[in-house]
Order: C-alpha cells, then sequence, then structure tokens
C-alpha cells in the first residue's frame, strides 16, 4: 500500500462512501440481501460467545448444575456476582496489578519509544541508520524463548517482581517503526530546524513539539500497548509464582487450571478434604462472571479506540 | 578519532534520546541472541547467573539437535507449517471476502456494525476466548453435547478426542482474524480509483465483473505483500491458541503441539534445556531464512514494499 493510498483511506470516512462511488451501482436485491446474511452471521457469530458467557454468568448455580450451560435459562441469579463483590479479595487484586502494570508501562513504552523513534526520525541525527538497523533487526531474528528467559531470571532477577510484567512488553519493534512514519510525515523539518535557531534543545523540540504535532501516532501506540498489557498472561505464565502478583488474564487461567486439578486428581486427594477445597473454589457461574468483569473494560472502551487502532494498523504498513 | 568524539558530541542530545531502548534491545533482544550457543550446550543453571551459567556449561556439539530430531522435531514441525499453511489460505481468502462485502453493503450505518462486531475478537486474549468456548465444548455442561444429547447422539469428549481439532483451531484462528484481516483489504479497496468503476459501469459491467476485473486485481499486490511476509512466519505460531485454547490437554498433543508450545513446555518441566533451547534455535534460524527468502521475493515482485 502506498502512502497516498493510505491517505485517501483517511481522508474518506467509511460511512460517507462505498466503491462505485454512487447508489445506481448497487448490488442486485439479492446480491445485497446474500452479502448481509454472510457478514451478518458471521459478526453474529463474533459476538456471540461472549452473549452465552454473560448469559451462563447470571444463571442460578443449581440450574448450571442440573442442566449444563442454557441460552434460555430456566431461572436467573445475581449470586455470582454477589459473591464476587463479597468475597472477591484475588479480582480485585489482580484487577490492581492490571491497571497498574497497563498505565506504568504504557506510559514508560510511549516515553522510551517515543524518544528512540524521533530521534531515528531526525535526518541530522549522524547514527540514525545504526539504530534503525537495530531496532528493525529485532524484528527478523530473535533468541528464541530459552536464553529469554535464562536473561530474565538469571542476569535480570525478574521472577517473581512486578517488573516482569512491564518490562517485557514495553518496547517493540514495530510500533517503533509506526511511531518513526509518525514523526516522518506529520513533523516537518523545518519547524525542528527553526525551534533549534530558536535555542531548544533535542528534548524541548520533543516534547513541546514533535510529540504534540505526532499525537495521533502517540495515541495509537499507546492503545497498542495499553491492550498488550491488558489482554497479556504469558509473562505471568513465565514468571509469575506469586499470586499477589497475578494480573486479571493470569488469574483467570489459574482459575481454570486449579479445577481442572482437583478435577483430575480428585482421587489421590482426601475427600474430606476435598469437599473443602472444591466448596472453596467459585463455582461455575462466578467463574464466567469473572471472565465478563475481565472483558467488560476492553468491550466498552474498544468502538471509541477502534479509529485509532485502525489507523496504525494502515500506517504501520506504509515503509519509508 | 578527534572526529568521532567531535561525532558523539554534536549528537548527544539525540544519542541520550535512544538510550533507554538501547539497553531495552540490549538487554531483551541481543543478549538472548547471544544465548542461543545455549542450543549447542549442555546447560546447567549456576548461581552466577546467567553469563557464567553460558560461559561455564560444557559444549556438546550437536548432540541437542540429534536428540531433538530423533523425539519430536518431525511432528511439531508438521503441524507448525500445516497449520500456517492452512491459516494462511483460509484467512485470505474469508478476509478478501468480507473486507470485499463490507464495501459492497449499502447501509454504511450497518456496515460499520458489521465490521466493529467482526473486529471484536482481535481485542480478547486467548484466555478469554478459551473460556468463551469452553461453554460450547465442556464436556458435560457445554452447548455442542447438550444439542447432541438432544439429537439422541453420544456426547463428544472434546478435550480428549483429537479428531475435531485441527478443525476447531482453523475455525478458532478465522473467528479471530477475520476482522483484522479484512480491515486492512478494506483499507486497500477504499483506496481504488473509483472512476474505474465509473467507466466499467457505463460500459455495463455488473458487480460481479467489477469484483473479479477491478477489485481483486487492484488487491492482487497487497494479497501477495501479506501472504509472502505470512511464509515467512510459517515456523511461528500463536502460543495461545494452541496452548491456551485445548486446555493444554495431553490427549491432544498429537494435533495440537507445535514448536512454540513444545519449547514452553520444555522450558516449564526443565526436563532437557539443551534440546528445548535446539528448538528455539531451529524455529529463529528457519524463521530468518525464510524472512530474507521472502523479503527477496517481495524485492523481485514489487521493490516499494520490501521490508529492506
Amino acid at each position: 500500500m502506498t502512502r497516498s493510498e493510505i491517505n485517501r483511506f483517511h481522508n474518506d470516512d467509511l460511512r460517507k462512501r462505498r466503491v462505485g462511488g454512487n447508489r445506481f451501482n448497487s448490488l442486485p436485491l439479492g446480491g445485497e440481501i446474500c452479502a448481509h446474511l454472510m457478514v451478518g452471521l458471521f459478526s453474529f457469530l463474533c459476538v456471540f460467545p461472549f452473549a452465552f458467557v454473560i448469559i451462563i454468568s447470571f444463571t442460578d448455580e443449581k440450574m448450571l448444575v442440573e442442566n449444563g450451560y442454557r441460552l434460555f435459562p430456566e431461572k436467573w441469579s445475581l449470586a455470582a456476582y454477589k459473591y464476587i463483590v463479597s468475597s472477591g479479595e484475588q479480582l480485585l487484586q489482580s484487577y490492581f496489578i492490571t491497571i497498574f502494570i497497563t498505565i506504568v508501562g504504557t506510559l514508560m513504552g510511549v516515553l522510551m519509544m517515543g524518544m528512540f523513534s524521533y530521534a531515528i526520525s531526525r535526518s541530522t541525527f549522524r547514527y540514525k541508520n545504526f539504530f534503525t538497523f537495530m531496532a528493525v533487526f529485532t524484528m527478523l531474528f530473535n533468541g528464541g524463548l530459552v536464553p529469554y528467559y535464562m536473561v530474565c531470571t538469571q542476569l535480570l532477577h525478574l521472577r517473581d517482581t512486578i517488573w516482569a510484567l512491564i518490562l517485557p512488553l514495553c518496547v517493540n519493534a514495530f510500533y517503533i517503526v509506526v511511531l518513526r512514519t509518525f514523526f516522518k510525515t506529520m513533523v516537518p523539518e523545518s519547524v525542528i530546524e527553526s525551534a533549534k535557531i530558536d535555542g531548544a534543545n533535542e528534548l524541548r523540540i520533543f516534547f513541546q513539539i514533535a510529540a504534540p504535532i505526532a499525537k495521533p501516532g502517540i495515541v495509537t501506540i499507546a492503545l497498542f500497548l495499553t491492550l498488550g498489557y491488558w489482554n497479556d498472561w504469558f509473562q505471568a505464565l513465565l514468571f509469575i509464582e506469586n499470586n499477589k502478583l497475578y494480573p486479571v488474564q493470569y488469574m483467570l487461567k489459574k482459575l481454570e487450571s486449579s479445577i481442572e486439578f482437583i478435577y483430575m486428581y480428585s482421587g489421590y486427594i482426601d475427600p474430606v478434604k476435598r469437599v473443602e477445597i472444591i466448596a472453596s473454589l467459585p463455582t461455575e457461574a462466578v467463574r464466567m462472571a469473572m471472565v465478563v468483569l475481565a472483558t467488560g473494560p476492553i468491550i466498552f472502551a474498544y468502538p471509541f479506540f477502534q479509529k485509532y487502532y485502525v489507523r496504525g494498523l494502515t500506517v504501520g504498513a506504509v515503509k519509508e | 578519532m578527534h572526529n568521532v568524539i567531535r561525532n558523539f558530541k554534536k549528537n548527544k542530545e539525540l544519542l541520550f534520546m535512544v538510550l533507554p531502548v538501547t539497553v531495552w534491545l540490549i538487554l531483551f533482544s541481543y543478549l538472548p541472541m547471544f544465548g542461543i550457543v545455549i542450543a549447542f550446550k549442555d546447560y546447567k543453571i549456576h548461581k552466577n547467573g546467567f553469563l557464567y551459567s553460558l560461559i561455564y556449561s560444557k559444549w556438546v556439539g550437536l548432540k541437542n539437535f540429534e536428540y531433538l530430531f530423533k523425539t519430536d522435531a518431525w511432528l511439531i514441525t508438521r503441524n507448525t507449517i500445516l497449520y500456517n499453511i492452512v491459516f494462511i489460505v483460509t484467512g485470505l481468502i474469508f478476509s478478501v471476502t468480507f473486507a470485499i462485502l463490507l464495501c459492497e453493503v449499502a447501509n454504511r450505518r450497518l456496515a460499520k456494525f458489521y465490521q466493529t462486531t467482526m473486529f471484536l475478537p482481535h481485542f480478547l486474549s486467548w484466555v478469554v476466548v478459551g473460556y468463551f468456548f469452553y461453554g460450547f465444548l465442556s464436556i458435560d455442561k457445554g452447548f455442542f453435547n447438550q444439542i447432541l444429547k438432544i439429537m439422541g447422539k453420544e456426547p463428544v469428549l472434546w478435550y480428549s478426542d483429537p479428531s475435531p481439532w485441527p478443525f476447531i483451531l482453523i475455525f478458532m484462528n478465522l473467528w479471530k482474524g477475520t476482522g483484522y484481516g479484512s480491515v486492512v483489504y478494506m483499507a486497500a479497496i477504499m483506496g481504488i480509483d473509483k472512476t474505474y468503476y465509473e467507466a466499467a459501469m457505463l460500459d455495463g459491467a455488473s458487480k460481479w465483473q467489477q469484483i473479479k476485473h477491478i477489485t481483486l486485481p487492484m488487491l492482487k499486490p497487497v494479497m501477495i505483500i501479506l501472504t509472502v511476509l505470512a511464509l515467512g512466519r510459517i515456523f511461528n505460531s500463536d502460543f495461545g491458541l494452541f496452548y491456551q485454547v485445548p486446555r493444554d490437554s495431553g490427549a491432544l498433543y498429537d494435533v495440537t503441539n507445535v514448536i512454540d508450545t513444545f519449547v514452553f513446555r520444555g522450558l516449564r518441566t526443565f526436563s532437557n534445556i539443551g534440546m528445548t533451547a535446539a528448538a528455539g534455535f531451529y524455529q529463529s534460524i528457519m524463521g530468518f531464512l525464510l524472512v530474507l527468502i521472502s523479503n527477496y521475493i517481495i524485492n523481485k515482485i514489487d521493490s516499494e514494499n520490501a521490508l529492506f
């Protein structure tokens, strides 16, 4: 895709135009119905599983045990959410961790990558090719999981620290390329030069001129980062044992496997304890309610940031 | 020498600005790259830290690789490559089809709504998606087994019967990726010059003819680029899809084990770090070669879109 094509795409809002340009060149009625059916069905499939989970979370626990998961439960109940409100310390703690790493990580990532991308977008920066290559090369080749794990645990001692959830995700070569494109295309060299003549140093130019001009790009990358942190469970899977540090996604993952564990090994556990353990674990509806609560914020925020997200995707496809 | 210092001084502000990311890249990307020699060593974790362990572990040559290729290499390579090929082909067909359909829907508001809902799965984590589909696949409570029961059929043990899993994984990949893929193609379709369609319309071309002779040919470059790029990553797979969605069920390893999950499981059990690292090395090298080859191919087709 060339830049002009993308600009054209962004300039014309999706709503305002359609291929063919005018209404006389529309699909025949049969085709139109067919298109609606296909796209509509797929769209429905995309949201249906989430709707189903919401229904399960509002189903009476007894009904779940007797009838299984039903689309139209015989009895509704708020018990799962009441239970979470009254005894959801783990969920609260995990929410706190997730929000903390999301905010700190996003800020750190935007700041670090913003400065880096600004520097390599400057044509007067003597080492720009070296540093650009240094970042881009990591997209082509990596050491793999084992050496990465060893570096993080043995050299940086990240195991069971909050930094294990923040640091590994805050820099990404693809985001750097996207940001650099934004700086290159949006911030005119002449503006920077005139600021230099007025005596501003590079840091000041970055914070007071370049970053505000390239704000759409920075917002886009901040969204990418936020989403990455919110949805991450892999770093926790690798490095976190302490349940005080579980982010929401990993807590959900743990919830599922501990139940499976009890299920699989119930034969080997003392029966008295088994009942106790199973009773102490969240029940079916509560688990699904937690899934709803973990996904809720994304679902609500998503229609608002979709536009920026799409722009980031298409700009990423542009090459200098 | 004098020049070097002068250049450094001249660029010192910008050098200061690239410093944090540079440090990050060295720690999280370049040190692990050197750590790749673990694949050729009998790596023993030593309390003196990573570099000490790396330097003082014994060289064992290709022994780790011999062991790897005697055991699981074939299976995980086959799974990884076959799944990726199917994902690339089905993903391309679905993304392009839905992009074209979305652009053709006359009611723009509805089209926007469709697009928003189709894009949604992309924003969910595989853990959450795993739960979503557990609602359908759960053995005693799931939606599917209830339907089978009503139809008077035997329930399927979804998490221990490997036969449906290739289809489930292909479906899940489409479910999560189609919205994302069609956004890119929609951008390309929006970029096509409207006058082509107007001219075709004046000549009496039907909608289908316009799609076949204008839209698809105009999309060809984007399709080729994205496909070649995907081919470059054919040795990598989406860890969450293959690990979390089947709930790490051992009975399904035959059809769900890919290189990424193999490496992770090896790392988790610490059973044979050398062999696990060898698998990772194998993946990295093959991936690197494929990226170089695909870039070479893109350069031949359309050098404007090449990575380097």
